[in-house]
């Protein structure tokens, strides 16, 4: 990473920050707003929300990692999240979300394979996303087929 | 042409579900054959999804299972269809309230929403001092529709009697229980309903600020809101001197980030704040000291789609309360949206007073399972809930009815379990749950559960079976005891039920296997 990228990261950080100083409890919407922009959020980042919302670094850190979604490493290429809830499970989600791990290279290069607890789409399941998009009754056929695109 | 020819508009649901599996393709292939597509929310019939509606003479005709290359046949009328989709058994049957409008309108127009009775409530509750608003919600029963069913009138009078410079509304649209999804629904099909019913709260608790908290897992229904937000704002539903009453009320939508536990309120008012989601003792209660300090009225989302229509006048001119607390039993007063999740061929929204059994659910609108094979159990009230056995479905679902039989109505979620169900796996996935999802305040949820992990490893391993099913109960025991919140608290329920009803399923295990694992 060059000196001028790390600048405009934190810049861009800064800009986020200061936007919402004005919200209350603007914390989580700036996690949110710089995990869309830049995809996870670095311990720079960290630093620098913490700077500009006069909190700790340390109260900052763990809110990050509390939450599933705070992500603090690069995303992958492509990503799979498998619901493994209980209504997932009675149609067999469970099989599906060990199989498809196992084999997430199949898929495509760099992929990964995380579970989450329930999308709202119980009476269609298994239900997963791609890429952040929703399907519903997957299967392994059906995983091959909607990621063709991948490989 | 026939009278089944289409006449105006195709509708296509919108709803996450449909999309989930094509929806949006479908709309996409309707549009590219000239046809005016509605996206509307879905009638909540989700084995019949993508649910294509047409206008033609007779009515609204349903479509089922529509893709693109059925897209010439349906505008033909040549199509096999369900018939008018309003005289459908599976909607006429139902008691639909805080559903009348999903799936019927179209969610982004408030023109749609006035025309079927949006905006009544509110404008009938602002021409009443909020006291009269909260008696009102008072008399009708309302209990709160996340899982505890507290009164929500006496919640909302604690709000409106405390003294504060500042008072807030919240709702909780953390919908995370699995087996759920009405509130999804409901926000994706029919948003103006929800604004409308925390504007309702706000004028009678006395705030001018509201949030809603919704999981980040819908994004479907985070666009639907603020979308709806907006367009209220611009027509004068929201923001400074609302309708020209005077109150003016801001709400804003705040998106969780992946945590269930944030849908316990005081864990979600902590995220709210921009905290980490650990769960707050009680006193004092959020109504006295809720958001930054202030009284706040947190309600579900649920509760508060049903005050837009407690509050409005009845066709024939009665009060709406009334009509409310008139259904239901006993102590349940008013709808249950019950939603049928799961191993189930007819999955999707039942609204109905409370008192109906779990088996008509389960069998009667549910169809029994998709897979064909026997129900053995549905768990009923989320992740937190009992495994009621099969032998055990007469049960009538009310508050009152479940408890007693050792189970709990929660949410009104009900996932439903075939023959291959492995009930020991089922209890240990209801320990790593916790485990996962524990904020970590109280020792016996955080360490516990992780203890109970392991200890259900060693049954199902078959190691001193008998000695480890004795700790097992006393650590939940100590769960049930000794949690802050219902998350450690309650997780011994799915537990303990499994246990009692399905013993078999914890004995030692034969090498061969003698069902598919989960």
């Amino acid at each position: 990473m060059t000196t001028a990228s790390t600048t405009d990261r934190v810049a861009l950080v800064r800009a986020i920050s200061a936007q919402h100083l004005a919200d209350r409890g603007p914390l989580m919407p700036v996690l949110h707003e710089v995990m869309e922009e830049l995809g996870h959020i670095a311990r720079q980042d960290i630093e620098t929300i913490a700077d500009v919302l006069n909190l700790s670094v340390a109260e900052v850190h763990g809110v990050v990692s509390f939450y599933h979604d705070f992500r603090t490493v690069a995303p992958p290429t492509h990503s799979v999240a498998l619901c493994r809830a209980e209504a997932c499970q009675s149609v067999g989600a469970e099989a599906l979300y060990d199989d498809t791990r196992a084999r997430a290279d199949s898929l495509g290069a760099g992929v990964e394979v995380t579970e989450v607890f329930c999308l709202g789409n119980c009476a269609l399941g298994p239900s997963g996303t791609l890429d952040g998009r929703l399907h519903g009754r997957l299967s392994a056929e059906r995983l091959d087929a909607l990621t063709e695109g991948w490989r | 042409m026939a009278l089944t020819a289409p006449t105006g508009q195709v509708f296509v649901p919108g709803d996450a579900a449909a999309v989930s599996v094509g929806a949006d393709e479908v709309a996409a292939a309707f549009e590219a054959a000239g046809s005016h597509v509605v996206r509307n929310g879905s009638r909540g019939m989700l084995w019949l999804e993508p649910l294509v509606e047409v206008e033609t003479g007779a009515g609204r005709v349903g479509y089922p299972q529509v893709t693109p290359d059925d897209v010439a046949a349906v505008l033909a009328g040549g199509a096999t269809g369900i018939g008018v989709v309003d005289e459908h058994p599976w909607l006429t049957s139902q008691r639909r309230v805080s559903f009348a409008r999903v799936g019927v309108v179209d969610p982004a127009s408030v023109a749609d929403y006035e025309a079927h009775g949006g905006w009544a409530g509110l404008r009938r509750a602002l021409s009443l001092s909020p006291a009269a608003v909260v008696q009102e919600v008072i008399d009708s029963g309302l209990r709160g529709r996340g899982g505890a069913g507290f009164p929500a009138g006496i919640k909302w009078q604690t709000v409106l009697d405390a003294a504060s410079d500042l008072k807030f509304v919240a709702c909780n649209f953390d919908e995370g229980d699995s087996g759920t999804f009405a509130d999804r629904m409901v926000v994706e099909g029919d948003p103006f309903t929800l604004i409308e019913g925390m504007t309702i709260t706000a004028h009678a608790v006395g705030a001018s600020e509201g949030y809603v908290y919704v999981r980040s897992e819908y994004p479907h229904a985070v666009a639907a809101l603020r979308r709806a937000i907006d367009a209220a704002y611009t027509h004068g539903f929201l923001g400074q001197d609302v309708l020209g009453s005077g109150l003016t009320f801001d709400l804003h939508v705040r998106v969780g980030a992946g945590a269930y536990i944030c849908g316990e309120e005081s864990s979600m008012l902590e995220s709210l704040e921009g905290r980490r989601g650990e769960v707050r003792a009680k006193p004092p209660i959020p109504a006295i000291k809720g958001l930054w300090g202030r009284p706040t009225a947190v309600n579900n989302v649920l509760t508060l789609c049903a005050v837009p229509m407690i509050l409005s006048n009845t066709a024939d001119g009665g009060p709406g309360w009334q009509r409310y607390a008139e259904l239901g039993t006993g102590r349940s007063r008013g709808t249950q949206v019950f939603q049928l999740a799961g191993n189930v061929k007819q999955g999707g929204i039942v609204e109905l007073p409370f008192g109906v059994s779990l088996r008509e659910l389960v069998e009667g609108y549910g169809g029994g399972t998709l897979s064909g094979r026997p129900v053995r159990a549905a768990q009923v009230g989320g992740p937190l809930g009992a495994y009621v056995p099969a032998a055990g479905f007469d049960v009538p679902m009310d508050y009152e009815a479940l408890a007693e039989s050792g189970a709990m109505l929660g949410h009104g979620g009900i996932v439903v379990f075939d023959e291959t169900v492995d009930m020991a796996r089922m209890a240990r996935f209801a320990m790593e749950f916790c485990s996962i999802e524990s904020c970590g305040k109280c020792t016996p949820c955080r360490v516990g559960s992780t203890r109970g992990v392991e200890t259900i490893d060693r049954i199902i391993a078959g190691q001193d079976v008998a000695a480890n099913l004795v700790l097992l109960d006393d650590l939940c025991e100590t769960m049930t005891k000794g949690s802050l919140c219902a998350m450690g608290g309650l997780t011994p329920m799915p537990v303990q039920s499994a246990i009692k009803h399905f013993p078999e399923d914890f004995e030692p295990q034969e090498t061969e296997s003698s069902g598919a694992p989960v």
